[in-house]
Parts: structure tokens; C-alpha cells; sequence
């Protein structure tokens, strides 16, 4: 069975939430495993002489919150992904302060656009992530490409 | 992953600004960097066991980054590295070149090829960071990364946004550097 993604998501921005508590442990994990080296990833004491409340975040670490956040529109059977043709096309990160382990955060997630481009369908999301007061704190795009026939 | 520092960075054409080794004991400066300027050179090894613990890391399991069968029945060649593992490994020779992490105010990649990681052995993905421009109100400057395997581009588009320091941090409050 091929299904094509419904057009009609683009646009639609779903309820925010819900809070995610950062993580120091999830922080040293991600940056061993990408092999960001600095102390501030590990080290609270350096992190904190540096000026920071706590370990720091790698730049792309927000992808995991963001896929699971996107994970609502992905995975719902009615937008009509089928995600064994999903190819990851782009993502873009923009960091409007640093990220650091206890930092509470309330993502929101729009659907930019939907787009047929050569039998293919590129869709394009958004993860704006703010703190408990609604200060931005970044944004995570990301386009992926469902291939079709 | 291990990954090899970047040499000094390549000594680009400018008229008066010094041109220090990039290091993370000599953090970068806004008023040294120049345009085309190399500021990082790594290597990194790839293998299944990067692909396992990037996956614990992230939380994305999707089975084409380590099932050889499920990848080659989605018309992959075989297993292939997350894309995320390849733009998150690609930015690193940058960040100990920044000294500062949190300096990165903005990353963008386009995944242009996929990188297919043999079920033993490594593949070795080269990066090189180069000052592509400069914002000098912004006190920003934009990098651009170049990523290859075995002479591939693998990522596409790739820049990140760094704001370094207008001055190293001991000569802050000291006047701006020249």
C-alpha cells in the first residue's frame, strides 16, 4: 500500500508540551557519542567556572526532543507518512541560548510545508523550544523526504 | 568515535589581525578571524559500534543503522550512519576550536549521500571548517564545513553561526583587540 502525505497538515501548529527536564547524563551520552570532547559537556564544575548553570549541551543535541515532538504528526496514520520511504533531507538548529542539564522545556511543533517535488513529497517541520516562562530558547528544523513509486 | 585535533589553522591573507593556532587553550577571537580561514581539520572513525552508541545516545533506533537486512530491503546498500550522527560529528573539530560550545548560535546540514558503514572495519568521515563570512555588527561569522567519506560529499549546505568573543577572555575589559 502507498500512501502520500495529506497536504492539509501544512500549517498546523499542535498544542505545546509536553515539559522536558534536560538531562546532564542524556548531555555526556550525546557528546561521547558524537565525540564533542569539551569538559563543559561532563563537567559541572568547569561548566559552571565558565559561567554556565550546569553541563552544557552539544549543538545538535536537541534533535532527540525534537524527533520525539515530531513523532506526533510522524507517526498519526492520517497525515499518510509511510516512514519506510522517509529519507532525511535537511536540518537546521538555531540557538538562541546555550542548553544546559535541568533546563525545562515546552516544545511546540509546526508543519511548514508539504511539498511534491519529482514524485517525491518533502515535508518540512519545526520544534520551537521555550522555557517555562516562554523565553525562546531554540528552534529545530527539520525536512524530510518521502520517496514515492 | 576518536577524532584528530586540527592542525593550526591555515594562515589566511590579513593585513594586521594575528592569526593564533586554534586551540580550546586559546579560544578564538571575532577581530582575528579572516574570510577562507581554516579553522578546523578532523577525521573521524566510524563503525557499527558508533552507529550502537549514537543510537542509545539519541534514542533513534530505526533498524537501517544496524540491521544489514532491514537496510538493504529499504534499497539502502547496507547499514548506513544516522545523518545526525554525521552532522553532530562533523561540527566537533569546530567546537574545540571555539574552545565554547554554546558559541554555536545556529547549525544547518543538507544529507546528500548516505554514509554506509561495513559490518567491520570503519569508514572515515574528513571534515574541514573554513571561515566562510564574517558579520562584524552581528559580532557573528558564518563557518562553512565540508564533510566527505572516501571522496564523497556526504553533507551539503553545511555552516554553522559562531559569535566568538570580540577579545580573548583575559583582555576583556582591556580594550578591544586590534
Amino acid at each position: 500500500m502507498t500512501t502520500t502525505p495529506d497536504p492539509a497538515f501544512a500549517g498546523r501548529t499542535y498544542p505545546a508540551g509536553p515539559v522536558h527536564t534536560v538531562s546532564a547524563a542524556k548531555i555526556g551520552e550525546f557528546a561521547r557519542a558524537t565525540g564533542s570532547r569539551s569538559a563543559l559537556h561532563t563537567d559541572v564544575d568547569a561548566a559552571r567556572a565558565a559561567g554556565h548553570a550546569d553541563v552544557i549541551a552539544p549543538p545538535t543535541f536537541l534533535v532527540s526532543l525534537a524527533q520525539a515532538t515530531e513523532a506526533q504528526y510522524i507517526e498519526d496514520p492520517t497525515a499518510g507518512i509511510d516512514f519506510t520511504r522517509v529519507v532525511h533531507g535537511e536540518e537546521s538548529f538555531t540557538l538562541h541560548r546555550p542548553v544546559v542539564a535541568g533546563d525545562h522545556l515546552v516544545p511546540t511543533l509546526t508543519v511548514e510545508s508539504i511539498r511534491a517535488a519529482g514524485g517525491h513529497a518533502m515535508v518540512a517541520t519545526r520544534v520551537d523550544l521555550a522555557d517555562e516562562a516562554g523565553e525562546d530558547v531554540a528552534s529545530v528544523r527539520s525536512m524530510i523526504v518521502v520517496r514515492g513509486d | 568515535m576518536t577524532a584528530t585535533p586540527a592542525t593550526p589553522s591555515t594562515p589566511a591573507a590579513s593585513a594586521s589581525s594575528s592569526t593564533p593556532a586554534p586551540s580550546s587553550a586559546a579560544p578564538l577571537v571575532l577581530a582575528d578571524l579572516s574570510i577562507g580561514q581554516e579553522l578546523a581539520r578532523t577525521q573521524h572513525e566510524i563503525t557499527r559500534d558508533t552507529l550502537v552508541r549514537y543510537a542509545g545516545a539519541s534514542g533513534d533506533f530505526n533498524p537501517i543503522h544496524y540491521n544489514d537486512t532491514v537496510a538493504t530491503e529499504a534499497g539502502l546498500p547496507g547499514v548506513i550512519a544516522h545523518g545526525m550522527l554525521t552532522m553532530g560529528s562533523a561540527i566537533t573539530g569546530l567546537l574545540d576550536a571555539l574552545g565554547d560550545p554554546t558559541l554555536v548560535r545556529a547549525y544547518s546540514v543538507r544529507f546528500t549521500n548516505p554514509v554506509p558503514v561495513p559490518a567491520t572495519g570503519s569508514v572515515t568521515l574528513e571534515v574541514v571548517a573554513v571561515v566562510g563570512a564574517l558579520d562584524e555588527s552581528a559580532g557573528t561569522a558564518r563557518v562553512d564545513i565540508a564533510a566527505q567519506v572516501d571522496g564523497t560529499k556526504v553533507l551539503g549546505r553545511a555552516r554553522a553561526t559562531i559569535a566568538p568573543s570580540a577579545a580573548a577572555p583575559s583582555t576583556v575589559g582591556q580594550g578591544a583587540a586590534a
